[in-house]
């Protein structure tokens, strides 16, 4: 089974044997690909009924629940990694559901569509309309991507908000791009978050 | 082949467990009578039981013709070979309930100290009671470990009582349509039930036993009730305001309308098959169940010597234990760091939802006990 190209970039990073939360974790193609390869022990969080008993049916533990409400319920410190795969620009409030990541595990996985991506600019620029691309194929009407976001917009988050990135993937389709010219060239991408210790 | 010839294990067993059982309410059943049944085949190692317990007004015929009504077993569509609880695979046990009537000890058992039914003279008993009164029974059968112990609403709360109860007995827990305590509303609902019961003037202080029972009390009790199982869109669409077999109103107190008929008859006939005061006991031990109250005021604190798996399902219209009593046990979980699942699906049936065909489920179900070993 392939993964899609952000979550196979978390796959490959995740340290084996930790405690991972994968919140949206859709129907737990990467905690079942942590689980197998990498003896991860995996909770999911997932809003959709349809999704979580795909999950369960796999033998997955996961509650079905919004991000928006229920990461509050968590213990701090309670995984190693928390991971949000395109969820962050649906969340009604990415910024709070960011604290909890980074209080709920000791690190973050967090991937999500670069709407500075040159497709996207030009659809805007020449076209005058919301973008319609593989990254983001709902219309602006049908979207679930209610804060769309630019890799420089989330730079410049997580400086304002101290928060340390310890490694950052730039993805066009399948293939990495550099990150100098990230924000214009890569579709989508995965940044590996810790909250900066206090000095 | 051990089981072929080992009498423990079959249909419609029992067994009288003479050891008693010291109950939480500080009475004392000096011996303790249990009707069960087991399916499928027990593995050498012991290791593929599974205990399924039964609702309020279920019984140990959970895949099997009940002998009194000809009807299939109350879960036969989710259990028995190639369904999703698999007895190709699983050892599956399932036993009347302490305090019920289909063979267990309950009110109407005979009293040794008497040679009379014991009636209201029967100890009051808790959920907790039926699942130790349960692993005595596996203790006989010879099972140490459950594989998993499952069941949907009062069978929910024995499944929950059991990982807390026995945590090293217990590998997984499916609690279905349940809650962790019973809420004021439900308490309301079962003391008009038992209220019902006890106007009528043949439940004589529950002293019945030889005469005519207290069919008229314990059938508007079961009217009550079978409303909370059902959904306001469900009822609306089997019956809305249609008419029983005539062409207007009577202006009369007949029972005009199909909902109104299909109540009394599901009144009379449970009448039937289930004692008065059976309903009076294991109502009230439902009212009483509390698990966080037996833990010191923490739900969580119930699952922390737990190692077992957990899967929560509640259902979208389902009013008597609703969506919010099982997430509100699976944050406990999730604070107790227990692998918990939890989905609410949807389903027009409300409450009696998880006793009726649901594909969705059955996935789930089967998913959730086949990952385990």
């Amino acid at each position: 089974m392939t993964l899609r190209p952000d979550l196979s970039v978390i796959a490959a990073n995740v340290a084996a044997g930790s405690r991972v939360l994968d919140v949206g974790c859709g129907d737990g193609a990467l905690m079942a690909a942590l689980r197998d390869e990498r003896q991860v022990d995996a909770r999911g969080l997932e809003i959709d009924a349809a999704n979580v008993a795909a999950a369960m049916a796999r033998g997955l533990s996961v509650a079905q629940g919004d991000a928006d409400v229920d990461l509050a319920g968590y213990p701090d410190a309670s995984f190693d990694y928390a991971i949000l795969s395109q969820t962050l620009q649906t969340a009604r409030a990415p910024d709070v559901v960011l604290d909890h990541l980074l209080r709920i595990g000791r690190r973050a996985f967090v991937s999500f569509p670069n709407f500075a991506h040159w497709r996207v600019r030009l659809s805007l620029l020449w076209g005058g309309r919301m973008p319609v691309t593989r990254q983001l194929p709902e219309r602006w009407y049908d979207t679930p991507n209610i804060h769309h976001l630019t890799i420089d917009d989330f730079r410049a988050f997580l400086a304002e908000r101290q928060v340390r990135v310890e490694r950052a993937w730039f993805l066009s389709g399948d293939a990495e791009t550099g990150s100098a010219a990230a924000n214009l060239f890569a579709e989508h991408a995965v940044f590996l978050l810790a909250r900066a210790e206090p000095k | 082949m051990l089981d072929t010839i080992d009498q423990r294990f079959g249909l419609s067993r029992n067994v009288t467990l003479p050891q008693g059982l010291s109950l939480d309410g500080g009475g004392r059943l000096a011996t303790v009578d249990i009707a069960y049944e087991t399916y499928g085949m027990l593995d050498a190692d012991k290791g593929n039981a599974i205990l399924v317990c039964h609702a309020l007004t279920g019984d140990q015929h959970l895949a099997s013709e009940h002998p009194r009504t000809g009807k299939p077993g109350w879960w036969q569509r989710m259990v028995g070979p190639g369904r999703p609880i698999d007895t190709d695979r699983w050892f599956v046990v399932c036993a009347n309930v302490l305090g019920s009537c289909m063979g267990t000890s309950g009110p109407a058992s005979i009293d040794p100290a008497t040679g009379a039914p014991y009636a209201m003279r029967f100890p009051v008993i808790t959920i907790r009671d039926m699942v130790r009164a349960q692993a005595m029974l596996l203790d006989h059968l010879g099972i140490g470990r459950l594989a998993a112990v499952v069941g949907g609403s009062m069978g929910g709360m024995q499944a929950l009582s059991w990982s807390a109860t026995y945590p090293e007995r217990v590998e997984a827990a499916v609690v279905l349509a349940s809650t962790a305590r019973h809420s004021a509303q439900n308490i309301a609902f079962h003391e008009v039930g038992r209220q019902a019961v006890m106007a009528d003037p043949r439940w004589n202080n529950g002293d019945y036993y030889g005469a005519e029972p207290p069919a008229a009390g314990l059938a508007v009790a079961r009217m009550a009730a079978h409303i909370t199982y059902l959904s306001e869109a469900g009822l609306t669409e089997k019956f809305g305001r249609k008419l029983q077999a005539r062409e207007a109103k009577t202006f009369g107190f007949d029972a005009d309308f199909q909902v109104e008929s299909y109540l009394r008859h599901q009144g009379l006939s449970f009448v039937d098959r289930f004692d008065a005061n059976s309903y009076l006991y294991i109502t009230r031990a439902m009212d009483y169940f509390d698990l966080a109250e037996e833990h010191g005021g923490l739900l969580a604190n119930a699952f922390a010597a737990s190692r077992a798996r957990f899967c929560l399902v509640s259902f979208d219209t389902d009013w008597l234990y609703p969506t919010a009593d099982s997430r509100s046990i699976v944050r406990a979980l999730h604070a107790a760091g227990a692998p918990a699942s939890f989905v609410e699906l949807s389903s027009p049936y409300g409450h009696d939802a998880f006793l009726l065909d649901s594909p969705e489920l059955d996935r789930v179900m089967a998913g959730f006990l086949g990952s385990g070993r």
